[in-house]
């Protein structure tokens, strides 16, 4: 007879891969991406186009020739990177500053660290927040959104509604007029980075992850419910302006910037998050508490990358908390 | 909504299609036959016969070799011919009793016939007697010698007898059949234990993968007092003990303690089969039924093999070793483990022979952990495999011990989830071994 | 200008208070230590690689200054000159050292072993020797998933990919032991390094009978005791059916080599036989840079043959 193969058990596998996964968020993404595209027209589409190649051949490149392992680029990874990275970007950008984003987000977060797996922080987001430290103007004029007929030459630029909102919650009311309906907010009609714009779909694709087991409940929904009872409470506290009731403004909360894009896909990334489901909870109320510490009082009308970033660097704090074992006994 | 245990678990592709509902066959009798004396946890059997000796089925071929050990019995009738060493599946080397098979003559006192035994008035310390003498070990997988269960340490009590028909381990049918071909004697079986025991309460977990089980089992107990059927969510390692009781009864077997120490006993209903044999027909445990059982196989099924019948006789009746083979697996494909050869005889520990094609024997390219914590939403035990594997790796074995490695019970869950197709189990489970070692050698400094 | 004069007086302060209050600290809670472990320290190679038995070369030089006599306490890596200079420092003697080196005792190539079945677990050696009896029959030999390479801090032992098995490079091999320790089969073992890097080793492990061995690998010990009534030194002793070569008796004689009916006894380093042998063994075991001597060994080394 001839050989057998032999190896310990489990011989079975649930088919389930890193590819698989990444390969499912892109998907997810798709739908979002499509209304970026109707909203910004080619921009979006040049943008995207252009982060995507760029991470992936900096993540070749640099396992090639720096690192001098095996290519990691068919694991999407880079794919999925470069796309996060461009929804985090205004369709305008210069395409020079997409590159360097690409850099930062392939070389120093992700790959120093030695790839996949091994990085800290969110690689997208530190692209993102490098980009907007470095280059603050081009990163916070948005196009108005005119679909296929955005001008990209003169540059008639919108606010985002969270901008306006800030400038409402300082006190000047009349700037809520500015704020769009609820209902373009929802289906993405409005000024902003590429994949902020429609939560309707970016939720709709965070449900499917969950129902396709990518990621699980517990960190968009801890992330929201804690946003939700922030924006709850400064309405009770009444610190809104007295055209906003509270109820709308929860729902501005949740709705605008990168809430969903952030709660969604960017802080249920593998790596930066923890693996507990109540590490998981925590990371994702530190999130909520953050985002609006930072809305609400901090410089930045948004700051999603920013919490998303800190909770990063507290995951790793976060995975020394146990899950519950079985038979466990309940402290009296 | 149906039952279940509450943390963990994995849902595999349960592949019983191959092998379910075919009744339940007998292998003929092989011409040479040889008898592994460890065929159960403990200490080994010692061998009682001499070379040149004619024994009769049944008669007593070695003795236990302690009390957490197991008599072994003659499955056939012949002359033993030489006590030596054998080469088992994994290539490793243990005692045996080698004999040729002339006839089938059984012992006068074993009941051969096909009627039901229905006498339930034994005294409880005859029972166990009986369970001990026939050399019955828990023929779910782990082949924990049934006695030491029935008799509960000093100070614990048990209140409720789990009976494990879940079979959770994906491809194999053969306990499915034997509920559906001989739920009486399980039932009669049953009531036998609870006797022993003293407790008036059984409770008989099956999966809901098998409705007619369900249906069968539920009719037969109705007639009984105390015996229910519990249907069980579809969820691997539903039959891990401790998962059982949890999922049956909703109490969690605390780290380190027994069954016993929440008052349950489980049994599976192949045991409870035996100890119905052994109680009413005199039958010593000498055969068990296995699921032969593969994509590629002629003739996948159960078969009643007797114990020391080559596993080459047995693949014969199933037709033949597929041409495709690539791993042979003694058992399930999530807890059984792989076989380098077939020549192995059949022993009370294989519940089943399983062929995977060369295709799905390999295991996938290993890539770098990417921290999703799906092994830790996977471990029933509450375990974190991805931190115990890497401190396996690191030979951190103190690091390991405060992580509650021994909690594990190998159920494979981790790495079957693990999209990153790491060896998680293999190097928590080498970890284990080596903390276990530990372990046991602190406990010896400190008596 | 103010502002700076303030902010460099707040300053200044601060340091001073922070100094003066450090120095007092460090004062009272000061731990009184013998100049001399730092002193041994220095001499130490700084590997830490843990071959002396002790936690790193601190706890290793701790010991030193605290014990007696140097007996028994041994840098393996650094060896006799290294364990001299401590000796210096410490003012003890330093008793004979010979230097060792570590000897993987397997020489079932691919050839001579077929294999019996593909492992496709992990790959460690710990773990298939958990599972099962190896890729190979033989219940002793060498594993070949490379747990001694992952082992060694020295980059001493690598895999030779002919024969499947690990081979030890004499002038990386500090013999701190750690391969030794890492083989689930204890195949490695520390051996006298021998002048000019030259020993007889039986490399075999297997205590199986003769045919089983035999039949498991064609290299394999069978245990025929030609090799001892051959050895005039009584250096070979037979257990188990297995031979074993006592490196403190061996005279290099090389007459077992010749006696052994296998091939399993090689030797080592030794020029190639003139005319008449046939292709000797040793070749094949020898690793690739055998013309380089270890240069502080040698002369010991003679002495003690001659002694």
């Amino acid at each position: 007879m001839k050989q057998l193969i032999v190896s310990p058990a489990p011989h079975f596998h649930s088919g389930d891969s890193v590819r698989k996964n990444m390969l499912l968020v892109i998907i997810a993404l798709l739908p979002a991406y499509a209304v970026s595209v109707w909203q910004f027209g080619w921009g979006a589409f040049i943008t995207t186009a252009i982060s995507v190649a760029a991470c992936v051949l900096f993540e070749w490149l640099i396992a090639k020739y720096i690192l001098k392992q095996k290519s990691t680029i068919g694991d999407l990874s880079a794919v999925l990177t470069g796309l996060l990275l461009a929804f985090n970007l205004p369709s305008n950008l210069p395409w020079w500053i997409v590159i360097i984003g690409a850099l930062v987000a392939i070389g120093v977060a992700k790959m120093s660290f030695g790839g996949l797996g091994q990085n800290i922080f969110n690689p997208a987001l530190v692209g993102r927040v490098f980009l907007l430290i470095s280059f603050p103007a081009q990163m916070t004029t948005w196009p108005v959104p005119q679909g296929f007929a955005t001008s990209y030459v003169d540059a008639a630029t919108g606010a985002t509604p969270l901008a306006a909102m800030k400038v409402a919650l300082t006190g000047s009311d009349s700037m809520m007029s500015a704020v769009p309906e609820m209902w373009d907010i929802l289906i993405g009609k409005m000024g902003g980075s590429l994949g902020e714009v429609s939560a309707l779909l970016l939720l709709a694709g965070g449900i499917f992850l969950i129902a396709t087991r990518v990621i699980t409940w517990h960190i968009p929904v801890s992330i929201m419910a804690t946003v939700a009872l922030f924006a709850a409470v400064t309405g009770w506290a009444g610190m809104l302006p007295e055209s906003v009731c509270t109820g709308e403004y929860v729902m501005l909360s949740l709705c605008t910037g990168g809430m969903m894009l952030g709660a969604w896909f960017m802080a249920t990334d593998y790596v930066t998050s923890p693996m507990s489901n109540w590490g998981k909870i925590i990371f994702g109320v530190g999130i909520g508490v953050i985002v609006m510490v930072i809305r609400t009082w901090g410089a930045y009308p948004e700051g999603m990358s920013f919490a998303i970033l800190i909770m990063n660097a507290c995951a790793p704090l976060l995975n020394l908390i146990r899950p519950k074992r079985f038979g466990e006994k309940k402290k009296a | 909504m149906k039952a279940t245990f509450r943390i963990g678990g994995v849902h595999p592709h349960d592949n019983k299609q191959y092998s379910v509902h075919q009744p339940i066959t007998e292998c003929p009798l092989p011409a040479k036959a040889i008898i592994p004396l460890v065929q159960h946890i403990g200490a080994p059997a010692q061998a009682v016969v001499e070379k040149g000796q004619k024994v009769k089925v049944g008669e007593l071929i070695a003795k236990a070799g302690g009390f957490v050990s197991a008599n072994i019995h003659a499955p056939f009738s012949g002359t033993i011919t030489k006590i030596d060493t054998t080469i088992d599946a994994w290539g490793m080397k243990m005692p045996a009793i080698f004999m040729d098979v002339e006839g089938d003559e059984w012992l006068e006192t074993i009941d051969r016939s096909k009627d039901i035994v229905r006498k339930l008035d034994y005294d409880p310390k005859a029972i166990i007697d009986k369970v001990q003498e026939a050399g019955i070990v828990g023929l779910g997988g782990a082949c924990f010698p049934t006695h030491v269960k029935l008799l509960p340490p000093p100070g614990k009590t048990a209140e409720v007898l789990i009976v494990n028909g879940v079979e959770c381990e994906p491809y194999l049918t053969c306990d499915h059949q034997l509920m559906l071909e001989h739920g009486e004697e399980i039932i009669i079986g049953i009531q036998l234990l609870m006797r022993a025991l003293n407790i008036e309460k059984a409770i008989i977990g099956i999966e809901a993968n098998k409705p007619d089980a369900i249906k069968h089992m539920t009719a037969l107990a109705s007639k009984v007092l105390g015996i229910e059927v519990k249907a069980l969510k579809l969820k691997y390692p539903q039959g891990g003990e401790k998962q059982l009781i949890d999922a049956c009864i909703r109490r969690q077997v605390p780290s380190g303690a027994l069954p016993i120490e929440v008052g349950a006993v489980v049994d599976n209903v192949a045991t409870i089969y035996a100890v119905y044999e052994a109680v009413q027909k005199n039958k010593p445990l000498i055969s068990r039924v296995m699921t032969v059982t593969g994509k590629s196989l002629a003739k996948p099924g159960n078969y009643d093999v007797r114990f020391g019948t080559p596993l080459t006789e047995v693949v014969a009746l199933a037709g033949g070793v597929p041409e495709d083979t690539g791993k042979v697996i003694g058992g399930g494909p999530m807890m059984g483990r792989a076989m380098s050869n077939i020549d192995m005889p059949s022993n009370k520990r294989v519940s089943g022979l399983l062929f995977l094609p060369e295709a799905e024997s390999l295991r996938q390219e290993i890539t770098n952990c990417v921290r999703c914590g799906k092994c830790i939403g996977a471990c029933p035990m509450g375990l974190e495999p991805w931190l115990l594997s890497k401190q396996a790796w690191h030979s951190m074995w103190d690091e390991m011990e405060d992580h509650n490695i021994m909690d594990c019970i190998e159920c494979g869950c981790c790495q079957f989830t693990c999209p990153s197709h790491l060896p998680l189990l293999d190097y928590v489970r080498m970890g284990k071994a080596k903390v276990g070692g530990i372990i046991r050698a602190r406990q010896a400094a400190n008596k | 200008m103010n502002l700076i004069l303030i902010s460099l007086a707040v300053l200044g302060v601060t340091g001073l208070v922070a100094a003066v209050l450090l120095y007092f600290v460090a004062q009272k809670f000061k731990v009184e230590e013998d100049p001399r472990i730092d002193e041994v320290q220095e001499a130490l190679p700084g590997a830490n690689c843990g071959g002396c038995g002790f936690a790193g070369c601190r706890a290793f030089a701790e010991s030193c200054v605290k014990a007696d006599s140097l007996d028994g306490l041994l840098c393996p890596v650094g060896g006799a000159p290294t364990m001299k200079t401590v000796g210096e420092i410490l003012g003890m003697a330093v008793g004979n050292i010979d230097p060792k080196v570590a000897v993987v005792r397997c020489n079932g190539t691919c050839e001579a072993r077929p294999k019996t079945s593909t492992y496709d677990g992990a790959k460690s050696c710990q773990i298939l020797h958990n599972c099962y009896v190896g890729e190979s029959a033989c219940p002793f030999g060498c594993l070949g998933c490379g747990d001694c390479v992952a082992a060694c801090e020295f980059d001493a032992i690598y895999m030779n990919p002919e024969t499947g098995l690990p081979e030890v490079d004499d002038e990386k091999c500090t013999s701190c032991g750690k391969c030794v320790k890492a083989c689930p089969r204890n195949i490695i073992e520390l051996r006298k390094k021998g002048p000019k890097s030259r020993r007889m080793v039986v490399m075999c492990v297997n205590k199986d009978k003769g045919a089983v061995a035999r039949k498991a690998c064609t290299n394999a010990c069978i245990g025929c005791s030609k090799c001892q009534k051959v050895c005039e030194f009584d250096a070979i002793t037979i257990e188990n059916n297995l031979a074993y070569i006592d490196y403190n008796k061996c005279r290099l004689c090389r007459k077992c080599e010749d006696a052994c009916p296998t091939g399993a006894i090689h030797a080592v380093n030794f020029p190639p036989r003139k005319p008449k042998a046939e292709a000797p063994a040793a070749p094949k075991a020898a690793p690739a840079n055998n013309a380089t001597q270890p240069l502080n060994n040698t002369k010991q080394n003679g002495e003690e043959v001659k002694a």
